[in-house]
């Protein structure tokens, strides 16, 4: 009892945390809402890696939706967020499924390595097109109305945190849910056993795709709060290293829960903004290390560490939960 | 398009087709046998290139005879292959041998971006350029079009040498055989006593010198600067993908597909260059996924 209470003792202090810290600290307000929207793209690459697939390339949604956004805020003079974060995320859900179709034909190296090829496609197109795109410079992003009132800079800003945070809630609770709802479970027996998931009749290509495609709306609405907040999309949103880092932050905090996703993308930001003035030089190889130490020495991040600390101070033996690494199988073993 | 200017393409395509293919055999190489991405492939090519154009700078600043530019791309190719590759392979990549796909993979991306920071540290965000090897091979005239040997013979000479002797170092020497055994079977061949991680080490080690190699010989026709690494890889996993993984012959068809479809593409619509080597791989991949020469892979239940 008094483990499941620490469990959720400590995940609960912290939203209340995120939620008040701006009140004394307004300079963090802008970074909070950025690391919840990566928060949230981090949470659409932890849907697919439940089936064990990871992709290089899902910048790609989080640049769609927020170019998305960009051109409702220029035809319809300013726009409107609630319009902007639909529409943004609408175009990300579009694209994910045509891609989709495509890639979820594929696995492990393919899938990853076909996200990155249309991923890179997309930042040259986002590169050339100038005319439309605005090309390397990027494009600005108006403020929009909130519910078709103006609103002050200060005023938006904080409007966007709190709906960012109400944003994440939901969507953490909602992606939640569907990993433990049966078609959740049918994603985890791609990563298990696909062959066997068939057997049962399912078609392992539909489930992948529906994770898919959530991953790439999940993406999408990350993209477009990350747009509105900084007011300035660039091709840079789509680049792969975006993508690396979506991959890197889901490690970090822990890719066997949704928590990871925000507890990794929180940490990460602060991080960066704070030693990256530090260590510019070396930024890409500190990620690199830790990166390494967290697969070798703590696979399951940070969520998965409190919870094994938790399990031994409550003198649980270590249960296996759900999204972690299964038995090791032979590396030259056929698959 | 006249005649000429297609030739021209077609001498591009195959001069960087050569490149791209060291880099993608190694990558193949590699993947056939441990079963691995090897991200940090990139790397070992950018490396390669930045040793040999530095080491090469001083040494013909010294007044040195510019034919020892050849020798010091093999050179540089081993050196980075056995002492870069070999510590990745030994540091790290044995112990994630056993580990998820997703996992590996992550680790060579790991590798990638920390070799990244590394090749700025050493040698700064200023492009080398080195051309000696270039400028002493002089050039030859084909069809009224004035090309450099280095690229229109050398390359491909070099190339086509790698593949033949990859095929008969695989086929005819006991350490080719040995590396053929553990890939059909690791444990099998471990039960008659093959030692599958030396085989496993060397084999990484000839991928990365590959790769190098292939750094070390585009040094002299570009410009080194940061960041090469990176379009290498992908460049070169659209080569392996297209071939199918563990294609050693499919892969140099593959490299000159996507080598002068991308030259052919700098002439007709420059805007597509960067994208012609997707395009290639995404068409290939939807009509056969595992690629030109691949063969399905069976699935366990």
């Amino acid at each position: 009892m008094m483990g499941r209470a620490l469990r959720i003792a400590l995940p609960a202090a912290l939203v209340l945390a995120i939620a008040v810290l701006p009140v004394f600290d307004p300079t963090s307000q802008v970074l909070l809402t950025l690391a919840l929207a990566k928060g949230l793209a981090v949470l659409g690459v932890i849907v697919l890696l439940q089936a064990g697939q990871v992709s290089f390339g899902h910048a790609l949604y989080f640049a769609i939706s927020a170019y998305a956004a960009a051109f409702i805020g220029h035809r319809f003079g300013g726009g409107e967020l609630v319009v902007m974060l639909l529409g943004g995320t609408l175009a990300a859900l579009l694209a994910g499924l045509l891609v989709g179709l495509f890639v979820v034909r594929y696995r492990y190296i393919f899938f990853g390595m076909l996200n990155l090829a249309v991923s890179m496609i997309f930042f040259s197109v986002l590169e050339k097109f100038y005319y439309v795109t605005g090309g390397s410079d990027g494009m600005q992003v108006p403020r929009p109305l909130v519910l078709g009132v103006e609103v002050g800079r200060d005023g938006f800003e904080t409007i966007l945190f709190y709906g960012a945070l109400v944003l994440c809630l939901a969507a953490a609770w909602g992606t939640h849910r569907f990993l433990n709802s049966p078609i959740g479970n049918m994603m985890r027996a791609i990563k298990t056993n696909e062959v066997r998931l068939e057997y049962l009749g399912v078609s392992a290509r539909g489930v992948l795709l529906v994770g898919y495609v959530l991953s790439a709306g999940l993406c999408g609405l990350g993209g477009v709060l990350t747009a509105v907040a900084q007011g300035i999309v660039t091709p840079e949103y789509a680049y792969w290293i975006r993508s690396g880092e979506l991959v890197f932050i889901a490690i970090l905090g822990g890719a066997g829960s949704v928590g990871g996703a925000f507890v990794g993308a929180l940490i990460y930001e602060f991080v960066r903004t704070y030693a990256a003035a530090f260590a510019g030089d070396v930024w890409q190889m500190i990620l690199g290390i830790v990166l390494l130490v967290v697969i070798l020495y703590g696979p399951s991040g940070v969520v998965g560490a409190y919870h094994g600390l938790i399990d031994r101070l409550t003198g649980r033996g270590s249960r296996v939960r759900p999204g972690e690494p299964p038995a090791p199988r032979g590396a030259g073993a056929a698959k | 398009m006249n005649a000429q200017l297609f030739a021209l393409a077609i001498f591009d395509g195959v001069a960087y087709a050569a490149l791209v293919f060291l880099v993608a055999v190694g990558l193949t190489l590699i993947f056939g046998v441990l079963r691995i991405l090897n991200v940090a492939h990139g790397s070992f090519y950018a490396i390669g290139a930045y040793v040999t154009a530095s080491v090469g700078g001083a040494i013909f600043a010294a007044g040195l005879s510019p034919w020892l530019a050849f020798p010091l791309m093999l050179i540089a190719a081993v050196l980075v292959g056995v002492i870069v590759g070999g510590t990745v392979e030994r540091l790290l990549l044995n112990r994630i041998y056993e580990m998820d796909q997703v996992l590996q993979i992550l680790v060579t991306f790991a590798v990638f971006m920390i070799l990244e920071d590394v090749q700025r540290l050493v040698w700064g965000v200023q492009p080398y350029f080195e051309a000696t090897a270039l400028n002493a091979l002089g050039t030859v005239e084909v069809m009224g079009i004035t090309y450099t040997a280095y690229q229109l013979i050398f390359l491909p000479v070099v190339a086509v040498a790698v593949l033949i002797s990859l095929r008969l170092f695989l086929r005819r020497t006991l350490a080719g055989q040995l590396i053929l055994a553990v890939t059909e079977d690791r444990e099998a061949a471990t039960a008659i006593g093959v030692d599958a991680d030396r085989v496993y080490l060397v084999t990484f080690m000839v991928g990365a010198a590959l790769a190098a190699f292939g750094g070390a010989l585009a040094s002299a026709t570009t410009s080194v600067l940061p960041g090469m690494g990176a379009e290498m890889i992908v460049l070169s996993f659209a080569v392996v993908a297209t071939a199918g993984l563990g294609q050693i012959e499919g892969a140099a068809i593959a490299a000159l597909m996507i080598g002068i479809g991308r030259s052919l593409a700098v002439y007709l619509m420059p805007e597509l260059e960067v994208l012609v080597p997707y395009i290639i791989m995404l068409m290939v991949l939807l009509i056969r996924p595992q690629g030109l020469f691949g063969m399905a892979e069976s699935r366990k239940i």
